[in-house]
């Protein structure tokens, strides 16, 4: 009995946070690194100023976010506008805990683990509409509103791109989806599942609410959108939760699409051994092409989103998980034997 | 039929991934930035910032209470008074420019018959307190005699083009 409690307490607390301050640290310097890219890719020289090289930059910004007054607006609900970057976060970071970072390094390795991670993904939309909602503002009620529509509409597409992998991997357990994907670079799902893999990443830079999708957003048009009115430490958990959000969907797109923790490459040699390295290479540069996109792409008018939306990319994933279904069935290519 | 080859294009995101290729050339490209306390760029020997009185280089101060600045002064930052000095010449007794009234257009440098008020190439400055943006006679002189060498080289600069 107190051996269990012991496992329960101390070895999971101590994953737990492990994993909470690993993503709480990548998300620090996911700023850094995100303005750095942007930086450049403008032709500029981005932060550079706190640190060498600016790399104390994200510890500034954490402080100035934190000595700030948070400030209520006038008739707010105080408990939902509390409540709200907290449900973001937790939500956010609940999901990490199904993620495999190895072979075997995974918090709770349970069997539905895909479903528990849609759900955790799409839990965070109550934050954002509850703290549009609790504002008592319009720009954040029209930020919510539109936040909550995309997100809806691009979960389905996203759920579907989920019934392909699922399809192919005849699991729900990431653990399990990686290691079907065994073998070298020919056997991820990135080959079978190709339009898949692309409607699953840009649905997730849909769902995380990230530039060219970022109407819930919009500077341009409704200030910040749902958080316009949020300071100081509140604003920085919906910072935290919309970062932490951007590292799992990177982490999942490697997981189903890229084979997780194994190496792109074949044979006995060192570079062809499985490794926590070829996830966290995988998941950096989904990271990259968030800010990639944010840098080339101008921002999707709202009908053109749902249009994509509901138009092009449910219809293509409908039909791809039928290929895919004939393509197991006979069993095509190198994926099944 | 065209509208259907359309479709089909930009379902292979070729447009998208022109676009990307075109920041990713630019995410190598050197930089613009100049990292501004540490690297500056060059100055117009033009340039109009802090204001000087110069002095002749025997010593004598160049301004001859004529009050043209004064006048001339779109902003009328510039106070003047003016009495006899013991050896019987025109001098000002007070000579003042409100930095926040002035906006630094160079009509008073213009106008000066002897080259007294200039503007030098100052442009990093600033005030800690209320009523420091007054520039009284004694702080223009001295801000003069410490950069009359600047102030005469940029001058002479410019020179063949007045």
């Amino acid at each position: 009995m107190i051996e269990m409690l012991n496992f329960l307490i101390f070895d999971n607390l101590v994953y737990i946070l492990a994993i909470v301050l690993g993503v709480i640290l990548t998300v620090a310097y996911l700023t850094y690194f995100e303005r750095k890219v942007i930086a450049f890719m403008h032709v500029r020289m981005g932060p550079n100023r706190v640190g060498p090289r600016g790399l104390l930059q994200p510890f500034a910004d954490v402080l100035k976010l934190l000595t700030k007054e948070i400030i209520f607006p006038k008739n707010a609900n105080k408990f939902l506008f509390l409540i709200a970057p907290i449900i973001t976060l937790a939500t956010a970071f609940a999901a990490w805990a199904v993620v495999p970072f190895d072979d075997g390094w995974v918090l709770a390795d349970i069997n539905a683990g895909l479903v528990y991670v849609l759900a955790m993904t799409s839990l965070g939309v109550y934050g954002v509409i509850i703290a549009g909602w609790a504002s008592n503002s319009k720009y954040a009620l029209l930020g919510a509103l539109r936040s909550a529509a995309q997100i809806v509409s691009y979960e389905i597409a996203m759920g579907f791109a989920l019934v392909g992998v699922l399809v192919a991997a005849g699991t729900l357990n990431l653990s399990d989806i990686v290691r079907a994907q065994e073998g070298g670079m020919l056997n991820w799902y990135v080959w079978p599942l190709l339009p898949l893999f692309f409607i699953y990443y840009i649905s997730g830079v849909a769902e995380t609410n990230r530039a060219p999708f970022d109407v819930a957003e919009g500077e341009s048009e409704i200030v910040a959108g749902f958080h316009v009115e949020y300071s100081g430490a509140a604003f920085a958990l919906f910072f935290l939760g919309e970062y932490a959000n951007m590292i799992i969907i990177s982490a999942l797109t490697a997981i189903m699409f890229l084979g997780g923790w194994y190496s792109p490459f074949t044979g006995d040699s060192w570079i062809a051994q499985p490794n926590i390295i070829w996830f966290l290479a995988k998941t950096s540069i989904f990271l990259y092409a968030y800010f990639w996109l944010r840098a080339s792409l101008p921002r999707y008018r709202y009908d053109q989103i749902m249009r994509l939306g509901w138009k092009v990319f449910i219809p293509i994933t409908i039909v791809w998980i039928m290929v895919v279904a004939v393509m197991k069935v006979y069993n095509v290519g190198p994926w099944w034997n | 039929m065209t509208k259907f080859v359309k479709y089909l294009k930009s379902l292979t995101l070729n447009e998208i991934r022109k676009g990307l290729m075109l920041t990713q050339k630019y995410f190598f490209k050197r930089k613009f930035t100049v990292r501004y306390p540490e690297e500056k760029t060059p100055k117009s020997p033009r340039f109009r910032g802090l204001h000087a009185l110069r002095r002749y280089p025997n010593g004598e101060e160049r301004c001859i209470a004529c009050k043209l600045c004064e006048a001339v002064c779109p902003a009328a930052a510039i106070t003047i008074d003016s009495d006899v000095r013991e050896d019987g010449s025109r001098r000002t007794t007070k000579y003042e420019i409100d930095l926040f009234k002035c906006i630094y257009c160079g009509f008073c440098e213009e106008s000066c018959p002897v080259d007294s008020i200039v503007e030098t190439d100052i442009h990093e400055y600033h005030f800690e307190s209320m009523g420091k943006n007054v520039m009284t006679k004694e702080q223009l002189l001295a801000i003069g005699d410490m950069y009359e060498e600047q102030i005469a080289k940029t001058k002479q600069q410019d020179a063949k083009y007045r």
